[in-house]
């Protein structure tokens, strides 16, 4: 605070610049992503360590399709979670949902879109219920949602007779968490999105240059692109590889759907939050609802619109476990499924105080939270161990967040 | 000065459940002109703001602007009028930056997307026009700055908006002497360019130096409006503590308990 700058007419800043901007934001409080990704380094390099297993393709795969589910109900919890608001029913509004689309599905015998299109609406009005009710009527999002919890899980067993598993059998919804693009599909899709990425940024610097606005330089430009080509350049990499254990009789190579299906729902919610003025909005109600009642922004639709999409995207994540499970049954959804996906968002950098959050950061998260299921897994680990490790991350990312907004406020950054 | 006020209020009640916190308040203000607005804590002042910015719906009374009778239903209604209100517990959102709360509610869009550049063009421009150079970047947190920049920039959140009455709820209370003065100079400036600005203060130093006229209230009247220049401090006091002073404010006998 020592510059003093005009705001306006500044060169590209040089990235040491840049750099030394970002320790300066971790040393203040404010890690972002940085303990996500820590976290996941050190644990891959662990398990790989430990187990031989954990590096072979087909597990690499594995990870992906078991974390699928999980990260995608995260990404909607970082909605309610940037109001500092909470959905503990969210796990098991996606059983609900994909019960729904089960029982059109295969006893009903709907075709995939209207019962995929019924089950996403059954999340959207399951949201606008518990949204209403907190934005509304008041009374806190914990309890309205605990004891949604606690209903939906009788909504699941009436819609499956009492506990019957009902399994799927429509080869599209199979597809979604079982098949995988063909390695060349899997190239091209990769070369794209790092080729729009790579524009996106360049018009975006080059347009604000041009209105002698502060643009990123080249050089972080290309380290940005370089990084994203390198590291999705990898993960496609291995994903082609053979990983059947029999390639003679069916060959299993290339990427998961889920892949590009999470990052499309990435893709569609980052725009949202960073580049809407509704997104803006969400962030203003979390960081401070007072000011954005003033500001004239409607604080009650902003609440509601995020449980509507937190129950949205928990239909999806329903959706994509009933296919990788090949069923629903009255605990799908249940069990760590919640606990896991706000542990992905905690983790990822998101904060549960609100105000402060990322779309991206469930995807970070989800795959630390995958990792860690996966990994204890190969090593042998009974429920037991994997249920309070598990916990422990949980709360020490928790705890994380809560220090490092302590540690905000006495260097003066909230 | 025979202008006619750009914002006039007649008659406004208004009560907080069994309290009423302001009992047939008139207030005028002009263009061009610093506006005072005085009284002890709890006096009403703030109150009476939050009724012009529309966040508070009066009980009953009138509200003229520009010599029309309006009715302000909520900040929008104030806003679209040129009503600025820069509230004493700021309402700034802190996870945001700069240009993001100086647009809040108001952003600037090309088709769905925000327009980040050119609201940081005229966010820019409007700081310059104000002659704040003190901020390191546009796009830094409004959590990392000092108290007078967060001032600063609600103050120029206020201005961003061609607006006409510009507001502001003792901006300079939390402020050192150094900061205090570059506020006031500011408040003046905004009146120097025809802006009508009301200013809430405790402080009768700074009233008197940058006010035109001053209005006291006391316990939810308003016991005087007059001209800065017809006034002395001491009499100005007594219309904060007793609600008269001479000939002039209420009448005897009408305290809070009418
Ligand atoms: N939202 C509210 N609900 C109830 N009482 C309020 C509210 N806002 C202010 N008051 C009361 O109204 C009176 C005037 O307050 P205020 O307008 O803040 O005074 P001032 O700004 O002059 O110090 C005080 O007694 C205060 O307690
Ligand atoms: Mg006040």
């Amino acid at each position: 605070m020592t510059t003093t700058t005009s705001p306006a007419k500044t060169s590209a800043p040089a990235i040491g610049s840049q750099v030394r901007d970002y320790f300066e934001r971790v040393r203040g409080g404010d890690l972002g992503a940085l303990p996500a990704v820590i976290g996941l380094v050190v644990l891959c390099v662990v398990f790989a360590s430990l187990s031989p297993s954990f590096l072979s393709p087909i597990n690499f795969a594995n990870l992906f399709t078991q974390g699928a589910g999980v990260t995608i109900i995260a990404m909607g919890l970082v909605f309610v979670l940037l109001l500092g608001e909470i959905d503990l029913s969210a796990g098991f509004a996606s059983g609900v949902c994909a019960a729904v689309m089960a029982v059109l599905l295969t006893n009903e015998g709907w075709p995939w879109y209207t019962a995929v299109l019924a089950s996403m609406v059954t999340g959207v009005l399951i949201g606008l219920v518990l949204g209403a009710l907190v934005a509304k009527l008041g009374i806190p999002s914990f309890v309205v949602t605990l004891a949604a919890f606690l209903a939906f899980q009788g909504v699941a067993l009436i819609l499956l007779d009492e506990g019957t598993n009902v399994s799927i059998r429509d080869e599209t919804i199979l597809a979604i968490a079982n098949s995988n693009l063909s390695p060349l599909l899997g190239w091209v899709l990769l070369v794209a999105g790092v080729l729009l990425y790579a524009g996106i940024q360049l018009t975006q610097a080059r347009r604000r240059t041009s209105r002698g606005l502060m643009a990123d330089s080249m050089a972080v430009i290309a380290v940005r692109v370089g990084a994203l080509a390198v590291i999705a350049g990898f993960a496609v990499y291995v994903l082609n590889l053979e990983r059947s254990r029999n390639p003679a009789i069916i060959s299993l190579t290339g990427v998961p759907i889920v892949v590009p299906v999470i990052l499309v729902l990435l893709i569609v919610w980052t725009f949202v939050l960073r580049r809407t003025a509704y997104g803006r909005h969400v962030y203003a109600v979390g960081g401070n609802a007072e000011a954005a009642r003033r500001a004239g922004i409607n604080v009650d639709r902003i609440r509601i619109s995020a449980f509507v999409i937190c129950s949205f995207m928990a239909s999806i994540g329903g959706i994509v476990a009933a296919s990788r499970a090949n069923s629903v049954d009255p605990n799908t959804g249940g069990s760590t499924v919640l606990l896991f996906a706000v542990g992905a968002a905690v983790i990822g950098g998101t904060s549960l105080f609100g105000g402060k959050g990322r779309v991206l950061d469930a995807l970070l998260g989800g795959a630390v939270v995958a990792v860690v299921i996966n990994g204890m897994g190969l090593m042998g680990y009974s429920a037991s161990v994997k249920y309070i490790v598990t916990g422990a991350v949980l709360l020490l990312s928790a705890g994380v967040d809560a220090l490092s907004r302590k540690r905000a406020s006495s260097s003066g950054r909230r | 000065m025979s202008q006619a006020p750009v914002l006039e209020l007649r008659g406004i009640d208004k009560s907080f459940g069994p309290v009423q916190v302001l009992h047939d308040v008139a207030f005028s203000v002009y263009p061009g002109e610093v506006t005072a607005l005085v009284g002890d804590n709890g006096a009403g002042k703030s109150t009476l703001v939050k009724c012009i910015g529309g966040i508070h719906p009066m009980d009953s009374g009138e509200y003229f602007f520009e010599g029309e009778k309006v009715h302000v239903n909520g900040p929008r209604d104030a806003a679209a009028m040129g009503v600025e209100i820069v509230y004493q517990d700021l309402a700034l959102c802190d996870n945001l930056d700069i240009v993001q709360n100086m647009f809040l509610g108001r952003e600037r869009k090309s088709g769905l997307v925000l327009d980040e550049d050119t609201m940081e063009e005229m966010a820019a421009k409007t700081l310059a026009g104000l002659s704040v150079r003190t901020v390191k970047s546009l796009r830094q947190h409004v959590s990392s700055l000092s108290g007078g920049q967060r001032q600063t920039v609600a103050i120029a959140k206020a201005v961003l908006w061609n607006s006409k009455v510009v507001i502001l709820d003792e901006p300079t209370a939390a402020l050192g002497v150094a900061q205090t003065a570059q506020v006031l100079e500011l408040v003046r400036r905004l009146a120097d360019n025809g802006l009508a600005v009301v200013l809430i203060s405790h402080n009768m130093n700074d009233v008197f130096a940058v006010s035109d006229r001053i209005a006291a209230l006391y316990l939810g009247r308003m016991a005087a409006q007059v001209k800065t220049s017809e006034v002395t401090h001491s009499q100005i006091v007594e219309l904060i503590t007793a609600g008269r002073s001479g000939e002039l404010g209420l009448p005897t006998g009408n305290g809070a308990s009418a």
